[in-house]
């Protein structure tokens, strides 16, 4: 026999499987009648997001419905995964818009830096996460779609508490 | 007090199909409805809901399942063996479901053609019958596991086949303290004898639970591992062995096992209710009690609502003993295997053998005493058996039968024949230890 095993003795009613067994099925039964479920029916009820949740992107508009955008171009350029597709183009007052503005929100990895560079706060992320689509092609959401969305945007920090402290 | 009228043969056979088709119908409902139960309590024992999406408090869940299963792909591995690969999941519904032939589940019916007895087949051996199709049971198990053609489902099968050699003995030999008790192997008579009559051969008024406490609790943990639910189901070990004997299949052949082995659990919880829980005796009242004798004598007074009310009965203790089969699955972990074999070779066997000659010389006393078949009869065997049950749970509780993964007490300077002085085990201890030695 291996001289260096350590045998823990222990005393019987720890060792005992009859009081073990008996304990267990207490705990169980206690748990089986037990009420206070904490299953959550999720499609009936559903989380209480947080203020700051980053998730679905949406694009500010004016009032007569144009897009905010002005194709300044930091958006995808901060990017870190490159999500952000921006053709910039200038109507006939020479104001800069987005001919095309799409964002691929599989890829997107949701850190919230287009939201934080936009300077005319134009696109934002949005507190909001049931997007689930038949087919990839749907996950790259274009202009016209971002600006359609109708969730709360992301808080960027918390308005009683600007300096996170 | 009446005669018995006889059935013709005609109407033997009609009504003989007619209760093989609604016991088997019946069966298979209960066992669709019992994957739902085990889900539901399950869930509520790890504080979860369960499934309750379909249908009011999730009651079509099992029809959903079985449409799923059924369409479900069915796969067949290369190194399947084809006929027997097919086979298994039939033997392992089979016996499962004809076990239920000979178990009795409501008081005799009267028809406008004579008395129905509420038991699809009345055999006067239908306790060897249940013992030897119970046994058949692992046949399916093995025979997946071998025919599956992989080493896991092998292991399964095998542990399943050796599981069942161990326990089939306790099995058996737990119940003839119920025969000698009995005096009779027919089911039916079985129920009667636990029963009140005011007239006939004399009966013990009380459940076989009572005077044979002990043995009930032996046939519980037997059945246990007979129908292969935890805390005894190595064969399918997830663990170790994936899913053990069925990790081949798919679809409706996976779902066969599983329907198998929740038919099992439904016998075996039946078969409980009519050795040690009164049958569709229905407690406190003796209005029901109604025995038919073997020479046609029909003792208490038949009628349908008696048969619905005791059929009620029936469901209501088998139904019991389901949840506590299903209570224990969801609370102790499953044993090892050399835990297993100890305990089914090292103390069921020798502790049901001892409690067999104990209950046989109790009986010889009362009966020397002159005491007869009744209550008082009953209860001398209880107290007995109260102290029985007090000298096992105290051997159960040193913590000798089953123990932890830790060396018997010995240290490194400690020899085998201190081991065998230290523990009240010492025999098997030192003999393990002789085995290290060498």
């Amino acid at each position: 026999m291996p001289g260096d095993v350590k045998v823990v003795e222990r005393p019987v009613g720890e060792g005992s499987y009859v009081r073990a067994a008996a304990k267990g099925m207490g705990v169980t039964l206690r748990h089986l009648l037990d009420p206070n479920k904490k299953t959550q029916q999720y499609p009936d009820e559903k989380w209480e997001l947080a203020p700051r949740v980053r998730g679905t992107h949406r694009m500010a508009v004016h009032e007569d419905g144009r897009a905010k955008c002005v194709a300044c171009g930091l958006c995808p350029t901060v990017c870190p995964v490159n999500c952000i597709k921006l053709v910039p183009a200038e109507d006939e007052n020479g104001e800069r818009y987005a001919a095309i503005y799409e964002i691929d929100e599989f890829r997107c990895i949701f850190c919230g830096y287009c939201q934080e560079v936009c300077p005319v706060e134009a696109i934002h992320l949005g507190v909001h996460y049931e997007n689930a689509e038949y087919s990839r092609e749907r996950w790259v959401y274009d202009l016209e779609r971002l600006c359609e969305q109708e969730h709360d945007v992301t808080a960027l920090w918390d308005p009683s508490d600007p300096a996170s402290q | 007090m009446g005669e018995m009228q006889e059935l013709t043969t005609f109407w033997f056979v009609t009504i003989a199909a007619v209760k093989v088709v609604a016991v088997f119908t019946v069966l298979m409902v209960v066992v669709a409805y019992m994957t739902l139960a085990e889900r539901r309590v399950s869930a509520f024992i790890q504080d979860r809901l369960g499934p309750n999406r379909v249908g009011p408090f999730g009651l079509l869940q099992p029809i959903a399942d079985g449409i799923k299963n059924i369409i479900k792909e069915e796969t067949m591995p290369a190194q399947a063996i084809r006929p027997f690969f097919l086979l298994a999941p039939v033997l392992a519904i089979l016996p499962a479901t004809i076990l239920f032939a000979v178990i009795p589940f409501g008081s005799p019916l009267p028809t406008p053609w004579g008395l129905v007895e509420m038991i699809v087949a009345d055999v006067s051996i239908g306790f060897l019958y249940i013992l030897a199709i119970g046994s058949i049971g692992v046949y399916g198990v093995a025979m997946g596991g071998w025919a599956s053609g992989s080493k896991y489902s092998l292991l399964g099968g095998l542990r399943g086949s050796a599981q069942m050699i161990s326990y089939e003995v306790a099995l058996a030999l737990s119940l003839v303290p119920l025969i000698l008790l009995a005096g009779d192997v027919r089911a039916p008579e079985i129920v009667s004898m636990q029963q009140t009559f005011s007239a006939g051969p004399p009966t013990y008024a009380s459940w076989f639970l009572f005077p044979l406490l002990v043995g009930s609790f032996f046939f519980f943990i037997s059945g246990l591992a007979e129908t292969n639910r935890l805390p005894f189901d190595l064969p399918e070990a997830e663990a170790e062995l994936i899913t053990g004997y069925h990790t081949e299949y798919s679809a409706m052949k996976f779902s066969m096992f599983m329907i198998g082995e929740f038919a099992h659990v439904i016998t075996v919880a039946a078969l409980v209710t009519v050795f040690f829980l009164g049958g569709w005796d229905i407690p406190f009242w003796t209005g029901d009690n109604i025995r038919v004798l073997s020479d046609g004598t029909v003792i208490g007074e038949p009628t349908w609502w008696k048969t619905v009310l005791t059929l009620a009965a029936f469901s209501v203790k088998t139904g019991l003993v389901v949840v506590l089969f299903v209570w224990i699955r969801w609370t102790l972990p499953r044993f090892r295997y050399d835990q297993l074999m100890d305990l089914g070779w090292k103390f069921m066997l020798e502790a049901v053998t001892v409690y067999i000659l104990v209950i046989a010389l109790v009986i010889l006393a009362i009966e020397g005493l002159g005491i007869p078949r009744g209550g008082w009869y009953a209860f001398v065997l209880f107290v007995v058996n109260l102290g029985l049950a007090g000298v096992l749970l105290f051997a159960l509780d040193k913590g000798t039968v089953i123990r932890g993964a830790a060396r018997p007490a010995t240290g490194p300077d400690a020899g085998p024949a201190s081991a065998a002085s230290s523990t009240s085990v010492g025999a098997v201890d030192s003999a393990a230890t002789d085995d290290v030695e060498e």
